[in-house]
């Protein structure tokens, strides 16, 4: 495995330079602007605590506190006919100030609108479950949960559903490397044969283009395999791969390239 | 002895065949492969493909099985992720021996474009392979060839000598 270099702070650095003009923020609008959105921000805010509120690319976006969830998506169902939660999962903010972001988008199929509720839950705190209301939401939370390690209270079934049940750790957190940590790497070797055998089986190879053309125990390129053992000079001559062998094969019709037929069209 | 006139020895109706038990038993073998159905992510549609009737897997012999018990060949076609790794190697302890495995693809050989924290670096990590094959996904040609190569590997096995199990470790 390659060496793990920590990723602790990696939100907080840019790891890449845009390569064409990216917008530094989407506008946006005040909700009066849009009278739909501003009847449902009235109802909303008219029971809870709403602290902040937005038109984004035609979208409403609301920000409530985290313990009203239940009752606001409760809410929004019953009396202002968003009636399908589309999607919800997390947002890692951590390196900014510890916190996640959790997202629902709702549609509305009568009003043909989108809103989507938002609140920060600080790191390690769990969410309510909106399990009751939607039934969308079970399998989302449980991805929620196996990916930034965020618990929903009340959940019926509160496992990971991606990720095996005896993963270690989470891995949409910014912080856990693309490629895996110590245990990621060896989890199949641990699992299946004991940590004994990492010796023997050794590490992963991640360079996909590390492929040794006279390696005939795992790769070799077609026509130039090598014996095992073979001492290579570099300058092997290719061998000739026929799938027949010369004496022909015991009853089977041998096959003659030359008598044979290519078939070039496509159409055939 | 019967009296009609039926040259045994003429191709085609021959009740008779001299050989050594060598050659038939690898006929038998490499001509009756079966192949336990392992069709994990996009490889496995150039796999059923190979099976359905353009490709024709049949004249070689080459059964699709839906159960290791019945399989002589396991084709790993796809990506094998961390979670599915110990069922392969259950299935592929479940199969009877002499068995053999082809790998297909780039993500059944090196983990391919998935260089991720969630796939198996290629499925050599758990089970032992006898033929890699090359592509992204590889032509059902690729699979056919693939076949007929392990078909050889097969006819040059001594068929009375027990054979060595195959193990990883
Ligand atoms: S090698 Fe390519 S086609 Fe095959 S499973 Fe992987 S990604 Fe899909």
């Amino acid at each position: 495995m390659r060496a793990y270099t920590p990723k602790d702070n990696v939100q907080a650095k840019a790891y890449y330079t845009d390569r064409f003009y990216v917008s530094p923020q989407v506008p946006r609008h005040d909700v009066s602007s849009d009278e739909v959105f501003a009847a449902d921000l009235e109802t909303i805010s008219s029971k809870f605590t709403v602290n902040e509120s937005y038109i984004e690319v035609g979208q409403m976006v609301v920000y409530i506190n985290a313990s009203d969830i239940y009752g606001v998506l409760e809410l929004v169902r019953d009396e202002l006919s968003y009636t399908q939660l589309t999607e919800m999962s997390a947002i890692d903010w951590l390196a900014k100030d510890n916190t996640f972001e959790i997202f629902y988008q709702m549609l509305s199929m009568t009003k043909r609108k989108r809103i989507r509720i938002k609140y920060s839950i600080q790191n390690g705190q769990a969410v309510d479950s909106v399990n009751k209301l939607f039934r969308s939401a079970d399998w989302s939370e449980r991805e929620m949960f196996d990916m930034f390690g965020i618990e929903a209270n009340n959940h019926p079934f509160m496992k990971r559903i991606l990720m095996p049940y005896d993963w270690q750790g989470h891995p949409l957190l910014k912080t856990y490397p693309l490629q895996g940590d110590e245990f990621a790497a060896w989890y199949e070797v641990d699992k299946i044969y004991g940590k004994e055998a990492r010796d023997i089986i050794g590490p992963e190879i991640r360079d996909t283009a590390n492929i040794d053309r006279y390696d005939s125990e795992r790769f070799a390129r077609l026509g130039f395999e090598q014996p095992k053992g073979t001492k290579i000079t570099g300058d092997e001559e290719p061998t000739v791969q026929t799938y027949q062998e010369d004496g022909g094969v015991f009853l089977i019709t041998k096959f003659d390239k030359d008598a044979s037929k290519i078939v070039d069209d496509p159409q055939r | 002895m019967a009296q009609h006139k039926v040259n045994y020895t003429q191709d085609g109706g021959l009740p008779v065949a001299l050989t050594s038990i060598d050659k038939i038993v690898n006929w038998g073998r490499s001509n009756s492969l079966w192949a336990l159905t392992y069709g994990l992510a996009c490889c496995g549609i150039e796999m059923m493909a190979s099976g359905a009737s353009r490709f024709d897997f049949d004249r070689f012999g080459t059964i699709f099985r839906a159960s290791p018990r019945q399989a002589d060949v396991m084709i790993v076609a796809g990506t094998l992720t961390k979670k599915h790794a110990e069922f392969i190697k259950r299935l592929y302890d479940q199969m009877t021996e002499p068995r053999w495995v082809i790998s297909m693809g780039s993500c059944a050989n090196t983990g391919g474009m998935f260089n991720t924290y969630a796939t198996v670096q290629g499925c050599d990590r758990i089970i032992p392979v006898d033929l890699y094959l090359p592509g992204c996904a590889p032509r059902p040609e690729t699979l056919q060839y693939g076949v007929m190569l392990l078909q050889k590997k097969i006819r040059a096995n001594h068929a009375s000598k027990a054979q060595k199990a195959k193990r990883l470790m």
